[in-house]
């Protein structure tokens, strides 16, 4: 599994041109190319990966083909499940073990309310563990959260929401300060000074990391203390199937299900803050992803069944950097902060063919434009168009050791298939990695459903239509924090009526009239890798 | 289907499955036609939900991996560990002080520690386990805390451990010491949040909200990008 003898010859055509690339970095794209540059080539806009959704208040908007085939599924109860004995009742519940999850149950308990946090697998395994480059903050004298805002709101093509935008820019120093009073270890100079990097579409370096494992360290402390709370209990391998409207109209509970034993049961609480992250399991356009197992799209399809409003769902991030080879990796997250600290991306002649650090959406498609309309990627072995990630000049730039003290995630990656990425380039391709849109939230996670709070991934609106690096480590920590808050106010002023599955009923017919008798049951929960046969 | 040429014999759990010799550990059990809900994680190495001890025919050796991160070797023999019942105490980090009694008064078994470096071996990391262990016995927290940090919570460690020692539940404990109390304190970061607190940004953030749209992209061109 290491190069081949044709890959390591072209290698030493990256190697030739490095000396002269140092020190030289390919120009920004102007604004005005950017739109152009996403329409011809970014996934997005491929006419035969969008359709329609039939049902529902998102109905006539567009959204992946993969996952309106979801949205548009059957329930797993029927509208009569016997909802007469809550099998247990609390306060809040969250669904969903990952960043937003474990920072809502958190934040709900220091407000008062009894938690019960459910979550599909076991508890961290969430595409949070997985975030490696960084979260982004503006706390240096230099920097600003008027600053950040900018940053962002550009990058999402002047769509985001402007009223999330401000809570998350203004909210990140909170958050920095919070993660380290749980003990998150983030890397500083001896002198406390946090180490910033620029991450993609950043004006300037706000990206806080610990050393490439970012959100693993996140998660594992955040989990840790979630599980040091009293008031606060937690149920894996328990995924939500369907949520529990009272006869207002309110949420007031879910069924659940155990995952082992196929049992279902009905949780009843005053609030449930739905948080189960993305969707890149689905595979949209039959691209690999960086994301985890659980990434099924089960929050939407949830929160879209109760009637709650969707945005910006015709649009998800492809990470430009995804692992091109070994076979093994493919489509496996290659951090930005590679980029980050110098790493130049390269054609076939070793050549820069775009600025390192554009915003994903438009780094991804100039590296789909290199290899599909100029034909100067890499293929590799397998076939799959790849270009080079010169992952040595990091040790050029900053110093030898650096790559090793900075990215020991990757190093570790690359060497368990005998690959050196401190001496040897990397190839990688454009990977599924983000749902930019989600369920509409205001600024308190406050969904159009009363009860029903959404945070992290599976919302939408902060991003608008693409979201920047690190800003989503920052997104879940910011908004699960919120949505806690905001389930704790509400826990105690509600009083949840007679609980009903009627939603459920009316949905079927929904799907009985447009036809659609074989339709998948949905949420999935869990992606069909099995082979058959 | 086609027959392929590339298949090998492994034995999951005891059982033979003929699978392509490309694949991960994974990948081949859903190959063989396992629908994975226990023993898979992220599936990119970071979660370590997905531990796995293996061993080679013939070969009296135990081997260490993760299922997402492996590649199958012809005969090989496999077992998944994805729960493994380990001490983990509970405790406030905000009432605790970073010294070295309080690694021992919430995990008196650190000192029960043999240093035979078992945990070290089964490291799918490659972490020095043993050398952190040896770091928490001398009550050295910060060595812990850096020894430890890429430790993916897997607990293929205390899994293997004659001591019976949770070796990574003891390391959690040590780093959240090391970046609540001992990491050095970030002035700048606690100077923003004063000025937040004060609303020392509330009248610019509320002028960026209200800027029609071709104000803002002209906002964003000027802004200043740093080298």
């Amino acid at each position: 599994m290491t190069y081949t003898p044709e890959l390591l010859e072209q290698i030493k055509i990256v190697e030739a041109t490095r000396p002269q690339r140092l020190g030289q970095t390919f120009p920004a794209m102007p604004l005005e190319e950017r739109q152009e540059l996403l329409k011809k080539f970014h996934p997005d806009y491929l006419e035969s990966g969008m359709r329609e959704v039939r049902v529902g208040s998102y109905k006539g908007n567009r959204m992946p083909v993969e996952l309106a085939d979801v949205v548009e599924g059957r329930p797993h109860v029927d509208p009569h499940f016997d909802l007469s004995a809550p099998d247990f009742e609390t306060d809040v519940l969250v669904i969903g073990g990952g960043g937003a999850g474990a920072s809502a149950a958190l934040l709900a308990q220091e407000n008062g309310a009894k938690v019960v946090l459910i979550t599909k697998l076991r508890f961290g395994d969430a595409n949070t563990m997985m975030a490696q480059g960084g979260i982004q903050a503006a706390d240096r004298p230099e920097d600003s959260p008027a600053t950040h805002y900018l940053d962002v709101i550009g990058g999402g093509h002047f769509t985001n929401f402007p009223d999330l935008v401000e809570a998350l820019v203004k909210d990140a120093p909170i958050v920095i300060a919070w993660l380290e009073s749980l003990g998150v270890m983030f890397d500083k100079t001896p002198d406390g000074v946090m180490m910033e990097e620029h991450g993609g579409g950043t004006s300037i370096k706000r990206m806080h990391s610990a050393r490439d494992y970012t959100g693993a360290e996140i998660m594992r402390v955040l989990r840790d203390e979630v599980r040091n709370r009293p008031n606060i209990d937690v149920i894996e391998f328990c995924p939500a199937v369907e949520l529990v409207l009272d006869d207002q109209g309110a949420v007031c509970g879910a069924i659940l299900m155990n995952l082992e034993t196929e049992r279902y049961f009905y949780a009843k609480a005053k609030v449930v803050i739905l948080a189960t992250g993305g969707s890149g399991r689905l595979h949209y356009q039959g691209f690999p992803t960086t994301n985890h197992y659980g990434a099924t799209g089960d929050g939407i399809v949830l929160a879209y069944r109760a009637g709650a409003e969707l945005v910006f769902l015709d649009t998800m991030q492809y990470h430009p950097t995804g692992a091109a080879y070994p076979e093994q990796i493919l489509g496996q997250l290659v951090t930005e902060k590679v980029r980050g600290l110098g790493a130049q991306p390269l054609n076939i002649k070793g050549e820069q063919f775009v600025y390192p650090l554009e915003p994903r959406d438009v780094e991804a498609a100039a590296f789909i434009r290199e290899c599909k309309e100029r034909k100067l990627g890499v293929i590799t072995p397998s076939g799959q168009p790849a270009v080079w990630l010169d992952t040595p000049m990091i040790d050029l730039i900053h110093g030898p050791g650096t790559i090793e003290k900075a990215l020991p995630a990757m190093v570790r990656q690359f060497k368990r298939f005998n690959i050196d990425m401190v001496r040897q380039p990397i190839l990688v391709y454009p990977t599924l990695h983000y749902q930019n849109g989600g369920v509409k939230i205001d600024a308190d996670c406050r969904t159009t459903v009363p009860g029903l709070l959404v945070a992290g991934e599976t919302s939408g609106g902060v991003h608008g239509r693409n979201r920047l690096m690190g800003n989503s480590l920052l997104d879940v920590c910011v908004f699960g924090r919120r949505a806690g808050i905001t389930a704790a106010m509400l826990a105690k002023e509600r009083q949840p009526g007679k609980p009903t599955l009627a939603h459920l009923e009316s949905w079927n017919r929904a799907l009985d009239e447009i036809g659609l008798n074989g339709a998948v049951r949905s949420p999935i929960l869990i992606p069909n890798y099995a082979r058959k046969g | 289907m086609a027959e392929r040429n590339d298949l090998i014999p492994i034995y999951i759990m005891g059982k033979r499955y003929d699978v392509p010799s490309s694949l991960t550990i994974m990948k081949a059990m859903e190959y063989a036609g396992y629908t994975l809900i226990r023993g898979v994680g992220c599936r990119g190495g970071f979660c370590g939900a997905c531990a796995t001890v293996y061993r080679i025919k013939d070969d009296p050796k135990l081997y260490f991996g993760l299922a997402c991160q492996t590649v199958v070797k012809p005969e090989m023999y496999l077992g998944q560990i994805p729960f493994f019942p380990a001490k983990r105490a509970t405790y406030d980090i905000a009432q605790l002080q970073a010294q070295a009694s309080t690694l021992f008064q919430i995990y008196p078994e650190v000192l029960r520690c043999l240093g035979c470096g078992t945990c070290t071996k089964a490291c799918p990391q490659e972490l020095n386990v043993k050398g952190y262990m040896a770091a928490a016995m001398r009550g050295d927290i910060a060595a812990v805390a850096n020894l430890s940090f890429d430790c993916i919570m897997c607990g293929l460690c205390a899994a293997r451990c004659p001591a019976e020692e949770p070796q990574y539940n003891i390391a959690i404990l040590a780093r959240r010491l090391y970046g609540r109390y001992l990491s050095p304190r970030s002035e700048h970061l606690y100077q923003r949040l004063e000025e937040i607190r004060q609303g020392a940004f509330d009248q610019t953030l509320a002028e960026l909200k209200t800027l029609d749209l071709n104000a803002l992209k002209e906002r964003y061109k000027a802004r200043p990008i740093e080298a």
